[in-house]
């Protein structure tokens, strides 16, 4: 890993980068690649310049100069309108609360299944891991009527529970393939010295794997957070009123509401937003370090 | 990388220092087994039943209340006459195209750009904000993505008014109210939003590569296209494999996006298999009819996820020269 790409790493490669023989890059075409790469980055982004234009655009301003124009105030009441009506605290609490659990409980489930698949290699390992990427694949169309129908028997429906379960077991299939296919390269020799030292197979997984892998756990957690939080259709499925709803449901249950404004719209897809990105700076080390972590034997 | 070892897990190299599978081994990985039962206990209520749930109502007619009713294959008799069913297995195609195959080519070269030239000849951190700006819209919840789209595309919305700014208003156009526009509006949305994804992950795989391969081949003369071909495309195929399939996955079952932008209107021009089972379940409550909906289209991933993985391993064989 010596050309690093966050600043926060160490050791990004100093002159080596630069070869003394740039014969072909002295000229203007590195500019050029820059000055193009620069563009695309900059067309990803206008969606969200106009989100960030109209979300603090009076409607009068809007119906006056449309959706590109200046404002020529600085309108909150869009912002607040949604941060009310949808009481959005409840549902970044509940989004937060879904994600966060799956999060944690997911690469605890997907630790526990990867141990026994990747370092206790039992028998029919291949089928069993094969099984569980399978089902990370299902469409939920699949489960979903079932799980509705018997989460309506049983009391779940309509709760954060109900979806945080669903999900750690979606979520952990495919933690699972992935923490066993790391674990099958773990290095032996550890795993035998604490064995000789008299370590039974919980303090190996806590003591030795949990230590080594963490790097990878920890990406893990980050993309099961985010996807989570990202989820649509089970929770549209599962979460019916305002106590239990997460943010994109709540969104999407608004739209085409009559209340629902240009200026209202798109301040509640920005705060949506907030939460996201500012996970994502967190962490964005971590992501980009972490995507191979379980390359490095 | 290890997400992209789909079957490494499977053919752990058997050396010569590992202990003879005797019945001392087998005995001591009895115990492994304890690991597997809360995962396999879960598993088995959250996907197995419901999966199974799923596949015996198809064969039924239910409205979700009282009992359901066998009616054997009459649902997937019912599918084939159904132009809808095919409508949304035809705009399935075109969801691959913009969520597998335009992304996966484009961030092939984006990030070989942005890891080989820009982040070699400028600051490392001036491609790590590049490659930022493409992954936003991967942040974004993909739902919020859709509304804010919806309100973009819409006639009076910024897209009409950005043509109007540049003096092509004689475009202007409801582009996801038209049946002819709607698909390819759509399709748009579906590349900016998955194009951070492949960006990201090949950029990630592309540090394993040792920079040596790039400096040498550099001083041998090799531009940018010979590194590309040369170097960059062989080290990094597993990832494009792995990119390939979660992809292509995401593109039969979406649904998110689906929602918010269209519900599948207009005239079906953009509905696709999940949207239609959801709207079969939840809106029409025939329960059986989008148990059917839903059970093709597992077939379906099943099938593909299974010939991608064998033709990674098959791959992978030849690489070793097996």
């Amino acid at each position: 890993m010596a050309v690093t790409l966050t600043p926060a790493d160490r050791a990004p490669a100093p002159p080596r980068t630069r070869p003394v023989r740039d014969r072909h890059h002295r000229g203007v075409s590195r500019w050029v690649v820059l000055a193009l790469v620069t563009l695309g980055a900059l067309v990803m982004l206008v969606p969200f310049a106009f989100m960030l234009l109209n979300a603090f655009k009076s409607p009068s301003d809007y119906s006056n100069g449309g959706p590109l124009s200046w404002p020529t105030e600085f309108y909150t009441t869009g912002l607040r309108t949604y941060w009310t009506t949808v009481n959005f605290p409840l549902k970044l609490w509940n989004s937060t609360l879904i994600a966060g659990s799956v999060a944690v409980l997911g690469v605890a489930v997907s630790l526990l299944n990867a141990y026994a698949l990747g370092i206790g290699r039992v028998r029919g390992r291949l089928w069993i891991v094969g099984l569980f990427l399978l089902a990370n694949m299902l469409p939920q169309e699949a489960l979903i009527y079932p799980l509705y129908y018997v989460a309506k028997q049983v009391g779940l429906y309509n709760t954060q529970l109900s979806v945080i379960i669903i999900f750690t077991v979606i979520q952990s299939a495919f933690g699972t393939y992935l923490l066993a296919s790391v674990m099958s390269t773990f290095p032996r020799s550890l795993l035998e010295a604490a064995s000789l030292d008299g370590a039974g197979k919980w303090t190996i997984l806590w003591r030795v794997v949990f230590p080594n892998l963490r790097p990878t756990l920890a990406v893990l957690l980050i993309f099961f957070f985010i996807w989570t939080w990202n989820e649509f259709l089970i929770p549209l499925v599962m979460l019916i009123d305002n106590q239990t709803q997460t943010i994109p449901v709540a969104l999407a249950s608004l739209q085409g509401d009559r209340l629902m404004d240009a200026p209202t719209t798109n301040a509640g897809a920005l705060i949506s937003l907030v939460p996201a990105i500012i996970f994502f700076l967190i962490f964005q080390r971590t992501l980009a370090r972490g995507i191979t972590a379980g390359a490095e034997k | 990388m290890a997400v992209s070892e789909t079957v490494a897990a499977a053919h752990p190299a058997t050396t010569p220092t590992q202990p003879a599978p005797g019945r001392k081994r087998r005995g001591r990985n009895a115990s492994y087994w304890l690991y597997l039962l809360p995962g396999a206990v879960l598993f088995i209520l959250v996907i197995g039943a419901p999966l199974v749930g799923t596949g015996y109502l198809s064969l039924t007619k239910w409205s979700g209340v009282g009992d359901p009713t066998w009616v054997g294959l009459d649902n997937y008799q019912q599918l084939l006459h159904d132009e809808v069913f095919w409508a949304s297995f035809r705009n399935t195609v075109a969801m691959l195209i913009a969520m597998v195959v335009v992304p996966t080519l484009l961030g092939l070269v984006l990030a070989s750009v942005l890891f080989d030239i820009i982040g070699r000849r400028f600051r490392p951190r001036t491609a790590a904000a590049l490659r930022a700006a493409f992954y936003l819209p991967q942040v974004l919840p993909v739902v919020v993505a859709g509304i804010v789209w919806g309100w973009i595309l819409r006639p009076d919305g910024a897209f009409n008014s950005l043509l109007d700014a540049v003096g092509l208003g004689a475009l202007r156009h409801d582009w996801l109210g038209d049946p002819d526009t709607a698909l390819p509006a759509v399709m748009a949305v579906m590349i900016w939003v998955q194009i951070g994804y492949p960006v990201v992950v090949f950029m990630a795989a592309l540090q394993r590569v040792d920079p040596e391969l790039y400096e040498a081949a550099e001083v041998d003369g090799a531009n940018w296209v010979h590194r590309f071909r040369a170097i960059t495309l062989p080290q990094i195929r597993p990832e494009t494999f792995v990119v390939a399939l979660t992809c292509t996955i995401a593109a039969l079952k979406v649904f998110g996006p689906i929602f918010a932008l269209t519900r599948g209107g207009p005239e079906n021009a953009t509905n696709v298999p999940s949207y239609f089972a959801y709207y079969t379940f939840f809106k029409k409550l025939q329960v059986g009819y989008g148990s059917a909906i839903s059970t093709v289209l597992t077939l379906i991933i099943v099938v593909v996820a299974v010939l991608f993985i064998w033709m990674q391993y098959r791959s992978e064989r030849r690489d070793r020269g097996i």
